[in-house]
């Protein structure tokens, strides 16, 4: 259990803008993920944990032991954190076989226990082959396992890693998945990682913490976040969602609908509830919701009219954009017959329509 | 003719301490100057510089006052080992320390400085204390960097000239070094041993050098 409230602030350089890091947040056991784009704090917000970076204020206490504490004056240094980091190089020490690096973390430990601990670390990691060689002959998959094996072999309270799949092609991102899944499954110790990509966020996250300009705007299982973000930024950053501006101009409990003004269209939503009539909100609908058809005569209820501006590829389909910022997910046999086609009606489903505060 | 080769051998001795005791100095100094923090770290920096950029006759004259036989060092030197420190191979072993000791100092710390510091963070992270970090993991990583400085280093104490004059004199037999036997040699007109002295002591730079430049990382293909 990680409690954490951290502060520092960066005043303005001229290589660097103000900065400012305000979060406060929890992570029980299991996998928690750090989410938010560079330049958020996450890696600032990790080095504050392991002892590398020292907040300017705030407290840190991992399964009831106190790290850091601002008033108190207490900083314990990074060795007695008990806070392994699993570094984005790995920075598994070049000069040592692969063997030596374990046992470097294992120093402390007496020499029989040491011996037995590396050996089953180099087993668990299927590690025992290559035991003997440096880091360089190793491949990407057998650096990072190591990386983690040593970072685990410490016993740690605690293990952190910075973005760890970046750089990392498909398959071996697969690996990393697979053994962070493995060290779940057979190590007590809580993970707390920090990425950038969504797709990460699903494959490995149990909670998700959502980091916006140095402060905490979201937090929940990851299927719950992309379900419900709770703002503006979040729905941004997570890139699957297309927001507009809207008036909300009719509000009905009993029929649980609401009309909502978007240009000059009107588009029928459920009940938002705590919301007043003449509201001036954002409205923030999945983009694999939208339905797109070109314009044909009239427009249906809920469609909005508009005009192609571009298409981007995407592994499945494309992300098809039009005029007024709508952005819409559709297959290529439902783009490519109309590719030609200048004016489009944007259907927006009535159920898939939320509203986030201004 | 025959050649006086005592101030040659001299010569590599006194350069070989002294560069024992540079490296020695070069690798606690940085290690303080980069593990602790004080008031005066740049003032400690200047004062470690001070011998590049002073004349060796100043140098030489600070070491006079310091080590002389009137000096609290001097007597201290003399109760222990019987004999005054000054006017002996042995102050010639200070003189080129004093004249190699603070591009060793400097480059160490440079070395140190110039390992990735990523390996360091680690080495904490995984609860190493700093002494085991310097020993196992930083300093093995600049060992290159190091040898290669140490290796100038040993080519500057072997070119001391100012210094060693004026603290160990220029006692042929004693205290002369290759520098010292040149001047004597050109002063007295013999021109063949100063030609040889001179000949041999470049080759020697040469070797060092090469061998300084075999070693740092730039020309290894690490």
């Amino acid at each position: 259990m990680i409690e954490a409230r951290i502060k520092k602030r960066f005043t303005a350089r001229p290589d660097a803008a103000a900065f400012a890091l305000d979060i406060e947040f929890q992570a029980a056991a299991g996998v928690s993920v750090l989410f938010g784009p560079s330049g958020a704090g996450k890696t600032l917000t990790l080095d504050s944990i392991a002892g590398f970076a020292k907040p300017d204020e705030g407290r840190i206490l991992i399964d009831d032991a106190l790290m850091f504490d601002g008033a108190a004056r207490v900083n314990l240094r990074p060795q007695e954190r008990r806070c392994s980091y699993v570094f984005q190089n790995y920075a598994l020490f070049p000069h040592m076989t692969l063997r030596q690096n374990l046992e470097f973390a294992a120093e402390n430990r007496p020499r029989l226990e040491r011996h037995r601990r590396v050996n089953e670390m180099l087993e668990r990691f299927r590690l025992t082959e290559v035991a003997g060689k440096m880091p360089h002959e190793l491949s990407g998959g057998q650096q990072q396992r190591c990386s983690i094996a040593r970072a685990l072999i410490v016993g740690p309270r605690l293990l952190l890693l910075d973005e760890p799949a970046r750089g990392l092609d498909a398959p071996l991102r697969r690996e990393l998945y697979q053994v962070l899944a493995q060290v779940r499954g057979e190590f007590a110790t809580p993970i707390l990682m920090v990425t950038h990509d969504v797709e990460e966020c699903f494959a490995v996250g149990e909670e998700m913490m959502v980091i916006h300009d140095g402060r905490l705007v979201q937090t929940g299982a990851p299927r719950d976040v992309f379900a419900a973000p709770a703002n503006l930024e979040v729905a941004r950053l997570l890139g699957t969602f297309t927001v507009v501006p809207v008036e909300i101009t009719a509000l009905d409990p009993s029929r649980n609908t609401s009309k909502a003004r978007f240009g000059d269209h009107d588009l029928q939503g459920p009940y938002y509830p705590g919301h007043l009539k003449g509201d001036r909100v954002w409205m923030c609908v999945p983009q694999s919701a939208l339905r797109a058809q070109p314009l044909n005569g009239r427009l249906g209820a809920n469609q909005v009219a508009t005009r192609l501006v571009r298409t981007t590829e995407r592994p499945r389909g494309l992300l098809v954009e039009f005029e007024g910022d709508l952005q819409v997910e559709m297959s290529r046999a439902d783009f490519e017959p109309h590719r030609q086609v200048t004016d489009w009606a944007v259907e927006f489903p009535t159920a898939n329509l939320r509203v986030l505060n201004k | 003719m025959e050649i006086d080769w005592s101030p040659l051998w001299l010569s590599l001795r006194v350069a070989s301490l002294a560069t024992v005791l540079a490296a020695a100095a070069g690798l606690y100094v940085a290690y303080w100057l980069a593990h602790r923090e004080f008031r005066g770290r740049d003032v400690l920096d200047a004062v470690v510089t001070l011998p590049l950029v002073l004349p060796p006759t100043v140098l030489g004259y600070y070491l006079l006052v310091l080590l002389g036989r009137e000096s609290i060092l001097g007597r201290i030197y003399e109760s222990v080992f019987g004999s005054p420190l000054v006017f002996t191979w042995q102050a010639a072993v200070v003189a080129a320390f004093m004249h190699s000791a603070p591009l060793m100092i400097k480059s160490t710390r440079a070395a140190l400085e110039s390992v990735e510091s990523s390996y360091a963070m680690a080495a904490r992270n995984l609860g190493a204390p700093e002494w085991r970090i310097f020993w196992r993991v930083t300093l093995p990583l600049a060992r290159r960097s190091i040898l290669a400085a140490a290796a100038l280093s040993f080519a500057r104490s072997l070119g001391d000239f100012g210094v060693t004059i004026m603290i160990a004199g220029n006692i042929p037999g004693r205290t002369q070094t290759v520098a010292t036997a040149i001047y004597d040699a050109v002063e007295a007109g013999n021109g063949s041993l100063a030609r040889t002295l001179v000949i041999v002591i470049s080759l020697v730079a040469i070797a060092i050098l090469t061998l300084a430049n075999r070693l740092s990382p730039r020309q290894a293909s690490t």
